[in-house]
């Protein structure tokens, strides 16, 4: 058992356009690891949705990336309001979100289940008033 | 279909991208939302689309997508090119509106599923 290689992004919660970054970085990281191309797509829509989240409703937070011999776990930790009932926003089609994130083409509540459908498994846990820190991994 | 075909046929300028026209691509979709286009897409290698900001691009780079399209005469900013340039995507801008231009593709054979698309 090798040591885990760990990547950490800070993801701008005031700065819509560059929102994302974190992800594409993370997936040319895999591309020069020679990670499988499908396993990548997987990774870079799950941490995506979850950068994209974190600055539309947490302010912005941390991602931190760690991939293991048999698995790639992704963390996102946010200061945000935290979710108060998960079970309802895990449904597709639940949003919070005003119409000035869905004109910027966001906000259909799709994105945690899309992420819970990329990856292999995630958890969410959150307190209101706290934050979020939801984790998610890819079996490799 | 190449990407030079799909800027001729939308009358489309070359936002960037001018050296990998004779790419070939062979499935398209057409979506202003993009958490659809995350959600749903699978594997088509053009976005048609008429909202224009970077998310658009880097939406288009983690689904693996070659080609951006945006329609009803929209232009893409500098940093969207700069972005773009990075992941070696092509950018086009056509005048048409967004049904008028999938149509377009669509009859001339790009359809959704790929080259062997498979009627059911
Ligand atoms: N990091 C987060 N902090 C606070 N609330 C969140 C966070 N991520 C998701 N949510 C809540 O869960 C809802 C559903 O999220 P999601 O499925 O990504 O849909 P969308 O982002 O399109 O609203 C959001 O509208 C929001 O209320
Ligand atoms: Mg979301």
């Amino acid at each position: 058992m090798s040591e885990p290689l760990v990547y950490t992004f800070l993801v701008d919660g005031d700065n819509f356009t560059s929102a994302g970054e974190a992800s594409v970085k993370m997936k040319k990281n895999l591309r020069m690891l020679a990670i499988a191309p499908d396993i990548i797509r997987r990774v870079a829509i799950a941490m995506y949705e979850g950068e994209i989240n974190m600055v539309i409703h947490a302010g912005g937070g941390t991602a931190t990336v760690s991939v293991h011999n048999d698995k790639i776990e992704i963390v996102l930790e946010d200061k945000g309001p935290g979710i108060a009932d998960v079970e309802l926003a895990m449904r597709e089609g639940f949003s919070t979100a005003p119409e000035t994130i869905r004109n910027l083409g966001f906000g259909a509540g799709m994105g945690l289940p899309n992420m819970k459908r990329n990856t292999d498994s995630m958890t969410i846990e959150s307190t209101v008033g706290v934050g979020t820190r939801i984790t998610m991994t890819v079996n490799l | 279909m190449k990407i030079l075909e799909i800027s001729k046929l939308l009358n489309a300028e070359v936002c960037w991208g001018e050296d990998r026209l004779e790419s070939e691509v062979c499935s398209a979709c057409g979506s202003d939302m993009m958490s659809d286009v995350l959600a749903f897409v699978k594997d088509q290698a053009v976005l048609l689309t008429g909202l224009v900001n970077s998310q658009v691009i880097r939406t288009a780079e983690m689904m693996d997508m070659r080609c951006v399209v945006f329609v009803r005469n929209k232009k893409p900013s500098e940093e969207m090119l700069d972005i773009a340039k990075e992941s070696g995507i092509v950018v086009l801008a056509s005048p048409m509106r967004m049904y008028d231009a999938c149509g377009v593709l669509y009859a001339n054979g790009l359809g959704d599923h790929g080259e062997t698309a498979n009627h059911e």
